[in-house]
């Protein structure tokens, strides 16, 4: 393989500064920075209303930030499309409903100066056997594999999707990820936005998360998790004493729910063993933080009253992401 | 969905299409779904030539001018033809600039800015696809015509036909465009349809301008169908233009543009 050296190869995918949108008196994104090597897959979570959609428009160029800039691959967004370098797969993308499945992909790429095949991405989507079928009669997780075929025609350097496995069964959705996964290998930079925690800790290297407009946090999904440190250890004990345990090292909290109790610990092994060794403890449990506590602790209303706090998190996590990150990209050109 | 077969490394050396995007597939297919579309077919092509047959077939024998049709003078069953030829250009013209605001107020045109089709090319094969189509139906009204016995010169049928056919074209796009754009959604298709057999009505289409009474005369001479009818059927009698059709013609379709741009450009910013 040649190694190309196009300043184009080396632009990051997304490189976005200071992005501002208000829509009226609301502030949809209130400046942000986000940083996207090539061949990264990250997740862009957040409760709805986070900005997720607002600054995605802005990255595909159908919203104008009222502050900030945004290149993508080293272009204006609008310049990245007309090379086919960026696609999407949105949820506010119509379709036509009176031509057929493969109408629609022959539309789409005549408007492409080099494509993939029709027929490749009609196979690559799962939707092969219903190219002939009218859009308007398709089943609406058909018509989200269509957008999906639509947004791979151009074969693009970033391919972004919003909410993409919405309206798809539990099969589906794992071979539509899978696809995803064997893009990626070919060096395919992904940015989905989604609700589903699991799918954002399954498939993505990277999770940016979004609250209220601001990015609070942004690292590895392993960062991510760790930035709610420790695990919590679960045990019964009638007659519990929660300020023994809680003089225990490392332990950050102690919770008693009748003759259970919840130990948030950053040394768990003392814990249990405490707990086993020393009080009649039993059924005990120990569980780590998933992705969900780090997100509902995030992106609270308790997280927001503390800026100052959330702030140095951030920064924490996006040094760490910059450094663990960059060794792969080294390796691979 | 299969494993991909494309396992080449992705480049991302692209190229720009040529003519912002202008290319014969997509319009085949605009063209294609005008011709499946059984309601644009009945409005633009059956509806026209039935009037024809219903109004202009008994009058084959009357003459339109002082010039007996056995002396190459026109019949009224000509004047109809005309007419209705250019109502068939017209609805085809509007339905299309209508389909532009349906077809954003259903998430495609914002689908297509995720392509390098320039927005106003995509409007400009649409135009084209409408125009084509109205071709159809300025061409099967006037074989109706000529089937029944309609009897023109090579010069009469051509201007005629040509006059009707583009400036109906120009027009009534523009019209059908800028009401796309101003009301959102499937609205506009039914409100140009509307607009359509009511200034065709006023612009002396269904009934002439000549045989209504003066207080509508005097109307109709300022509604869009009559300028451009007028100017369409002239050859028929072989008197020259009138100023006053031309300036109807000139400053509707002004009108109609700088409408259609105005709401374009706020359009294409809001998208």
């Amino acid at each position: 393989m040649d190694i190309t050296t196009s300043p184009i190869q080396s632009a990051p995918a997304v490189a976005a500064a200071g992005l501002v949108k208000s829509f009226g008196s609301v502030r949809a994104v209130d400046g942000i920075d986000l940083h996207i090597r090539q061949g990264e897959i990250v997740a862009f979570l957040g409760p709805n209303g986070a900005g997720k959609t607002s600054t995605i428009d802005m990255l595909l160029g159908l919203a104008t930030p009222d502050a900030g800039s945004v290149q993508v691959f080293g272009e204006s967004p609008r310049g990245a499309i007309a090379h086919g370098l960026v696609s999407a797969v949105l949820q506010t993308g119509g379709l036509l409903k009176d031509i057929t499945v493969r109408e629609t992909l022959d539309l789409t790429a005549s408007l492409f100066a080099d494509t993939r095949p029709v027929e490749e991405v009609l196979q690559r989507a799962g939707i092969a056997e219903i190219a002939d079928r009218r859009v308007g009669v398709c089943s609406g997780g058909q018509q989200q594999r269509l957008r999906f075929a639509m947004a791979l025609l151009s074969d693009p350097g970033l391919l972004i999707l919003d909410e993409p496995t919405t309206g798809m069964d539990v099969e589906g959705r794992r071979s539509f990820w899978n696809a995803i996964r064997a893009d990626a290998a070919r060096g395919r930079t992904v940015l989905f936005a989604t609700h589903y925690l699991e799918e954002a800790d399954e498939y993505a290297d990277r999770i940016v998360l979004m609250s209220r407009g601001r990015i609070v946090a942004d690292g590895t999904t392993t960062e991510i998790k760790n930035l709610v440190s420790g695990r919590i250890v679960h045990a019964t004990l009638p007659g519990a004493d929660p300020v023994a345990i809680a003089a225990l090292p490392g332990v950050d909290d102690v919770e008693a729910k009748g003759d259970r109790i919840a130990v948030h610990t950053r040394d768990s092994d003392a814990v249990a063993r405490f707990l086993l060794t020393q009080t009649a403890a039993r059924d005990v449990e120990i569980t780590a933080q998933n992705l969900e506590s780090v997100f509902i602790a995030l992106t609270s209303d308790d997280a927001a009253a503390r800026p100052a706090g959330a702030a140095s998190v951030i920064a924490t996590a996006t040094a760490t992401a910059t450094a663990t990150a960059s060794a792969p990209e080294g390796a691979r050109s | 969905m299969t494993t991909a077969p494309a396992s080449a490394r992705l480049t991302l050396d692209r190229r720009v299409p040529p003519f912002g995007g202008f290319n014969l597939t997509y319009l085949r297919i605009e063209l294609m779904r005008k011709l499946r579309n059984r309601r644009t077919l009945i409005f633009t092509i059956v509806f026209p030539i039935a009037l024809y047959v219903i109004i202009g077939v008994p009058q084959v024998d009357t003459p339109l001018t002082a010039t007996p049709i056995a002396q190459g003078g026109p019949s009224v069953a000509a004047y109809i033809m005309v007419s209705m030829a250019m109502y068939g250009a017209m609805m085809s013209a509007t339905q299309t600039g209508a389909a532009v605001g349906v077809e954003r107020a259903q998430g495609w045109s914002r689908q297509l800015r995720l392509t390098p089709l320039n927005p106003l090319v995509n409007v400009i094969i649409k135009m084209i696809a409408g125009m084509l189509l109205g071709l159809f139906a300025v061409a099967a009204t006037f074989a109706a015509g000529a089937f029944s016995g309609v009897q023109l010169s090579a010069a009469q049928w051509i201007s005629t036909g040509l006059s009707g056919w583009i400036l109906a074209a120009a027009v009534f796009t523009a019209l059908g465009l800028m009401v796309g754009y101003l009301v959102p959604g499937e609205n506009a298709a039914q409100i140009t349809s509307l607009a359509i057999v009511l200034l065709a009505f006023l612009g002396g289409l269904f009934y002439p301008v000549s045989s209504m009474p003066d207080f509508m005369q005097s109307i109709a001479a300022f509604t869009p169908v009559y300028g451009i009818s007028q100017i369409a059927r002239a050859p028929l009698t072989g008197e020259g233009l009138d100023l006053l059709w031309v300036v109807n013609a000139l400053a509707w379709l002004a009108l109609f543009v700088a409408g259609t741009a105005w709401a374009f450009r706020r359009d294409t910013q809001r998208v």
